[in-house]
């Protein structure tokens, strides 16, 4: 009997520790691929890349060149994205904390934003060229910026929302003891507190947009010469990485590393000073 | 409503602020109806010329304009489902290692690792795939996937082909590498969420650190698990560009994992731009709008899911 016993909690003993290893297994498995990612990044990206690289215009095939154009037409979009979005996006998120405690619109709003959260960004592209670049009949730098627009808002919303529901209320209260009006209690009290959360969600956002390709596919389109017009089409560092990894040129080959090398840096460069503003703000 | 109540500009200021925020709320709303109007409008006629038909045909012939959205569905639904096979367990066992065995020094610098994966843009992961990963897998796992798993009766076929690199099998894994963060990091905070009374309760009695997991923690956090997996698996669906790099960009039906396919999203990203004509390009949105309604569906669960779960722990707390 106490044999028996001895052997089942050998074998309960054995599965622990061989599941255990396997788990241990896993972490190393997302770790390894991790590594070898960044590294193929660095390693392509620093052997090519170099002043030239942020000094002059995107090559034709076969001559040497940089991404001038594109990192500009990026800036351009980008920032243009966040200049529609983050308004909007402040606004709806400040109707969901703050109004949103009776009715429908909030829960649903909430629930819809949290979809469009992860929807597919190739399908923002579409739905931009049917509504703009199909009407007027140009692909255009705008196009582009109203897609990246729409992906940065509902990042704004739920950070807007969760930022402000992070206030305590008694903050609230005070301020409206003392006679305030609702609109300047969430302006000059909420607004505030809320304040270094709001900006990471802003960052968080940019970050997220630098990256996006697909949606920019049909409706910036590409642009091979320095552009300022964002009526036109325009180029940006994804589109261009894309194209030129997918191209046959070694030449191109180099650049898209070099590309997507600043691009990556830019993008967990973001990640971490949102992060650090973040904790900073939250340390007040 | 009356005139009085109104009298003094704050009052007004307030109503002002109220409505314009909620009037942006709105807009946030109608969205999501927007696009999905735009699309369906968009749609009409490829749907007219080919009917139903549309989404049971492998026909994909620009120059007879005869459209069908089988192979990018079948694609779709192949490497979806290869990124959940690898990604699920992974992440229960990253998932598992943070929350039971890590020690707490470690907690962070792991965490910052899955976020890194998780923000490194989805073109990074379709350039790696395709210059250093493609061949890596053709030169070593293909010829060995060919010879062990292509003879197994049943699904042996799944697994013959040329080892090309290219193919549904490599966007699947990659697709995998690229969910596992998403997934990994829900599991972790619902299995946070479990009460350590019951945890403690069950190591009192003798259970082991995998018993606990497997016995405790996986059917108390259950419905938050599912929700991650959708999460996961939304993201799969609908994403575009990693996959683009690696998938080949074929419109053929194949029994091959091995063999170059199509995904609703890559066919879309190669081919939207060049698309001439109108039922062309009204077939490509087509494909477009279905990917939108499942992605919509998927999500839509995880997020009820995930609420449901929030729900019960209010319930218990």
């Amino acid at each position: 009997m106490i044999a028996l016993d001895q052997k089942r909690y050998l074998r309960r003993r054995i599965l622990n520790a061989f599941n255990l290893s396997i788990s241990m297994l896993t972490v190393s498995f997302a770790l390894f691929f991790l590594a070898w990612i960044l590294w193929t990044l660095f390693s392509n990206g620093l052997s090519h890349i170099g002043l030239s690289t942020i000094t002059q215009m995107t090559p034709p095939p076969g001559s040497k060149g940089g991404l001038l154009n594109a990192i500009a037409g990026s800036l351009y979009m980008v920032s243009m994205a966040v200049l529609i979005g983050t308004p909007v996006g402040i606004l709806a998120g400040t109707y969901l904390a703050e109004f949103g405690r009776s009715g429908w619109l909030a829960p649903t709003t909430r629930f819809i934003n949290d979809i469009l959260l992860s929807a597919p960004s190739i399908v923002i592209g579409l739905f931009v060229y049917e509504l703009v670049v199909h009407r007027m009949g140009h692909f255009s730098g705008w196009a582009g910026a109203l897609a990246l627009a729409l992906i940065v808002l509902p990042v704004v919303v739920r950070t807007t929302e969760n930022m402000l529901q992070l206030v305590p209320n008694s903050l609230r209260e005070a301020a409206a003891a003392l006679g305030a009006p609702q609109w300047k209690i969430v302006v000059m009290v909420s607004y505030r507190a809320a304040r270094a959360g709001m900006l990471t969600g802003i960052l968080l956002a940019v970050a997220r947009v630098s990256g996006e390709t697909a949606p920019l596919l049909f409706t910036a389109l590409n642009n091979q010469f320095w552009s300022n017009d964002l009526n036109g089409p325009m180029s940006s560092l994804a589109v261009i990485i894309f194209q030129f990894a997918m191209s046959p040129y070694e030449d191109w080959h180099h650049l898209a590393w070099s590309g997507a090398l600043l691009i990556t840096l830019f993008v967990l460069g973001l990640n971490i000073l949102a992060r650090s503003i973040f904790r900073k703000g939250s340390n007040e | 409503m009356s005139e009085p109540t109104l009298r003094n500009t704050q009052a007004v200021l307030d109503i002002l602020f109220h409505n314009t925020t909620r009037l942006f709320a709105f807009i946030v709303f109608m969205l999501l109806f927007g696009i999905m109007v735009t699309l369906t409008v968009a749609s009409i006629p490829a749907l007219q010329t080919f009917g139903f038909h549309f989404f049971t045909s492998d026909a994909w012939n620009p120059v007879t304009v005869e459209f069908g959205a089988l192979v990018p569905i079948i694609g779709t639904i192949a490497t979806s489902v290869i990124a959940m096979l690898i990604g699920i367990p992974v992440s229960f066992g990253i998932a598992l290692f943070i929350t039971e065995l890590c020690p707490p020094w470690l907690k962070r610098p792991l965490g910052v690792a899955i976020e890194l994966l998780a923000g490194i843009p989805s073109i990074i992961y379709g350039m790696w795939g395709l210059f250093v990963f493609a061949p890596w897998f053709a030169d070593h796992l293909e010829p060995w996937i060919n010879d062990h798993l292509g003879n197994l009766p049943m699904i042996g076929s799944l697994f013959q082909g040329p080892p090309m690199g290219i193919g549904m099998l490599t966007a699947g894994f990659i697709l995998a590498i690229m969910v596992i963060p998403f997934i990994a990091s829900v599991m972790r905070d619902v299995f946070e969420i479990v009460p350590s009374m019951l945890k403690e309760s069950a190591y009192g009695l003798g259970s082991t650190t995998w018993e606990v997991v497997w016995n405790i923690v996986l059917p108390y956090t259950k419905v938050g698990v599912v929700g991650g997996i959708m999460l996961g698996l939304g993201r799969a669906l609908s994403e575009t560009m990693a996959v683009t790099f690696v998938i080949g960009n074929a419109h053929e039906l194949s029994t091959s994992l091995l063999m170059p396919g199509n995904t609703i999203s890559s066919a879309l990203a190669n081919e939207f731009t060049e698309a001439v004509g109108d039922i062309y390009s009204s077939s490509l949105i087509t494909l477009g709008m279905l990917l939108f309604v499942i992605t919509f569906i998927v999500l839509a669960l995880a997020k009820l899911l995930l609420i449901q779960l929030a729900a019960k722990e209010g319930k218990e707390a």
